[in-house]
């Protein structure tokens, strides 16, 4: 099996539905010859012409309204946003418009918007955002964020096939570091709405994912072998729906929960788990559900500063070994 | 106040060159009588409080909206047009029905959206219209993506949207417009000038005189009508529809018309000047405008003219009688439908104790 990165991964899912599917196209921001920002779709116009690769102007809502069009006819969009920070020039245009279709007027709208998210590369205030948070609380849309290499090319594929709008966010610092060997002419479809275990544990939980996943692995590694406590790790994989059954099993298995998110805290994600843990498992609970999450400053620019803002794995280890001793 | 005059900016259409025939020009009557009596017909209603929330009336402006609609191939699956709320006129020419409007305007469990939504915001993309959202502007890239669909197909079908001379202001009527004349899309751009934005009058709202001068900003061609003649209408829009169903690009037509009641039912419009709403409605009325034209031209009889009155009358009087004491929709049906997976919302828990 042949070793691919995560960018390299999500590039193959794109591929074998546009290969699959001439219903597929893309559209965004020099996504065409020059192969994207990030060279995600390089080579794709050479295979699939410039009519199914298209370059756009910077128009963020253009992009995702056109998508939404062409997917009300019957075509299977993906708008990448160059960067995800740029989504927030179509909020309106997926809030208002992609989001509500099929409740309000019984509109098909199957399209993905996709684009690099996420910190820890010294990127600034706009280039570098988590924007599940704005996102999380519009009913219609499906967020999912892959961590691995086998669900970014899993999820992409996924999102493509769904009937609903998804935005898809894959973070930057996993694109070349990731690494892991999929196997070639097996169909790798990840299904949304479902977490993944991605290591076992008895004695605390951390529910995280994206970049912070790997965070929260590495502190689980070094929590067993220097303190010998036994962490569990769920990968959400999906944002929105939240699987609340993979939240409630590992709650009700070790009975503590640290949620790891590298969004800012206020109206952050863990915030909405915190609550269904709450409202499904309470009386399962040996101590208090704590957030390691971003300080909610904007994502500051130089190293000392993004360092300090966002969550370490250091800084997951002493809140687990705080909680893991309550 | 004399009438604006024809100002073709770019690619003219040929005169005369869209005749159409007595059949046709009765239909045309047909649809601006439907369009008049049933907006009387809701207002009626509304001051009965069985209509829920607003009613926006396009007195007026039918005749633009008719004539933009009938200059469409019009069936299953042929061109799509994405009216605004004073484009009634424009749905009903596509093929909604007067009962759809009227469930529509009374929330009811039957209505298209099944009380979801208001009014003309609805769709059917196979009669060929998508309805708008209230965001002005975000339909022009929507339609832009309808268009896009057409040319990647390779489709001889056309998308035509409105926009009103402020929702020419917007972010996304700028984007929208610009990708589709980049790529050169299917679209008609129909520009509706009538003289108010809600309270807020043209030379708040942008510095040009006319709309088809910003059309001159993103390359694509563009002319000014005179919106309430009919025939100018008509002929702009199926020389434009036919041009851009050649592959020839975005155009945009500017409609001179003029607002003839507030915003909405609620608005008294005192920020108008009577005067000015005089001479609009007793020397530049849509539909009295083409009765005259096509009675003193003889093109139809006067008897034809009074058989659709009284047909037009009797349809909504039929649409109202058979829908007007019919049940809103359930509670509970509103968890449904957001999401093909899951199919439906979960009931909150509160709602069972």
């Amino acid at each position: 099996m042949p070793e691919v990165t995560f960018l390299e991964a999500l590039r193959q899912g794109l591929w074998e539905e546009m290969e699959r599917d001439e219903r597929v196209f893309i559209l965004g921001e020099d996504v065409g010859l020059y192969g994207g920002a990030f060279k995600v779709t390089e080579g794709f116009t050479k295979r699939f012409g410039e009519s199914r690769v298209i370059d756009t102007p910077i128009s963020e809502a253009a992009i995702v309204g056109a998508a939404a069009g062409a997917a009300h006819m019957g075509l299977r969009p993906v708008a990448e946003m160059q960067f995800i920070d740029f989504i927030s020039c179509a909020y309106d245009m997926l809030t208002n418009y992609v989001a509500t279709a099929r409740y309000r007027a019984g509109l098909a709208t199957p399209m993905v918007v996709r684009g690099p998210c996420g910190g820890y590369v010294r990127g600034g205030p706009f280039h570098s955002q988590n924007p599940e948070a704005a996102f999380l609380h519009t009913p219609g849309l499906k967020i999912v964020y892959p961590a691995t290499a086998r669900d970014a090319k899993g999820l992409i594929k996924s999102s493509i096939r769904d009937e609903d709008p998804v935005l898809y966010l894959e973070h930057k610092w996993l694109y070349r570091r990731i690494k892991e060997q999929l196997p070639e002419g097996e169909e790798i479809l990840t299904p949304i709405g479902q977490a993944r275990m991605a290591r076992e544990g008895k004695h605390l939980s951390i529910i995280s994912y994206g970049a912070t996943l790997w965070k929260s692995l590495e502190a689980a590694d070094k929590l067993e072998k220097e303190d010998g406590v036994s962490v569990e790790v769920l990968d959400l994989r999906t944002l929105l729906p939240l699987d609340d059954a993979a939240i409630v099993a590992t709650v009700k298995k070790t009975n503590k929960v640290l949620i790891v998110h590298e969004d800012t805290r206020t109206g952050g994600i863990a915030g909405e788990i915190a609550a269904r843990i709450n409202e499904q498992a309470f009386e399962w609970l040996d101590g208090p559900i704590m957030r390691v999450t971003a300080h909610d400053v904007p994502l500051p620019y130089a190293p000392t500063l993004e360092d300090f803002v966002l969550p370490q794995t250091d800084d997951i280890v002493k809140a687990a070994r705080w909680l893991a001793k309550y | 106040m004399a009438l604006p005059a024809t100002r073709p900016t770019a690619a003219v259409p040929p005169p005369g060159g869209a005749a159409l025939s007595a059949d046709q020009l009765l239909e045309i009557y047909y649809y601006l009588r439907l369009t008049r009596t049933l907006e009387e017909r809701l207002v009626a209603l509304y001051r009965q409080t069985k209509v829920i929330g607003g009613l926006f009336r396009s007195l007026g402006q039918e005749g633009e909206s008719v004539a933009t609609a009938y200059a469409l191939e019009r069936g299953r699956n042929k061109d799509i047009l994405s009216p605004l709320i004073r484009n009634l006129g424009s749905l009903l020419v596509m093929g909604a029905q007067p009962i759809e409007i009227l469930r529509q305007y009374m929330a009811k469990a039957d209505s298209p959206t099944h009380g979801r939504e208001l009014n003309v915001h609805f769709n059917d993309l196979e009669k060929g219209y998508l309805g708008q959202i209230s965001h002005l502007g975000d339909m022009i890239p929507v339609m832009a993506g309808i268009a896009l669909s057409f040319k990647l197909r390779g489709e001889l079908r056309v998308g035509l949207v409105y926009i009103g001379d402020g929702g020419t202001s917007t972010g996304t009527f700028h984007e929208g417009l610009n990708l589709a004349a980049v790529q050169r899309l299917p679209l008609v751009v129909i520009g509706e000038y009538n003289h108010w934005a809600y309270s807020t009058p043209p030379e708040k709202q942008f510095a040009v005189k006319d709309l088809a001068e910003k059309a001159k900003g993103y390359g694509i061609a563009s002319v000014t009508v005179d919106g309430n003649d009919v025939f100018a209408v008509y002929e702009a829009t199926k020389f434009a529809v036919e041009r851009a169903r050649r592959g020839k690009g975005v155009h945009f037509i500017e409609v001179k018309t003029y607002r003839r009641k507030g915003h909405a039912e609620h608005d008294d419009q005192h920020y108008v000047p009577k005067d000015v709403l005089e001479l609009w409605s007793k020397s530049n009325d849509p539909v009295d405008r083409y009765t005259q034209r096509v009675l003193a031209a003889d093109l139809v009889s006067e008897a034809d003219m009074k058989d659709i009155d009284d047909r037009v009358r009797v349809e909504v009087d039929q649409a109202t009688d058979a829908c007007v004491n019919e049940p809103l929709p359930e509670g509970e049906t509103a968890l449904p439908g957001v999401y093909v997976d899951p199919p439906s919302a979960d009931r909150l828990w509160f709602k069972s104790l």
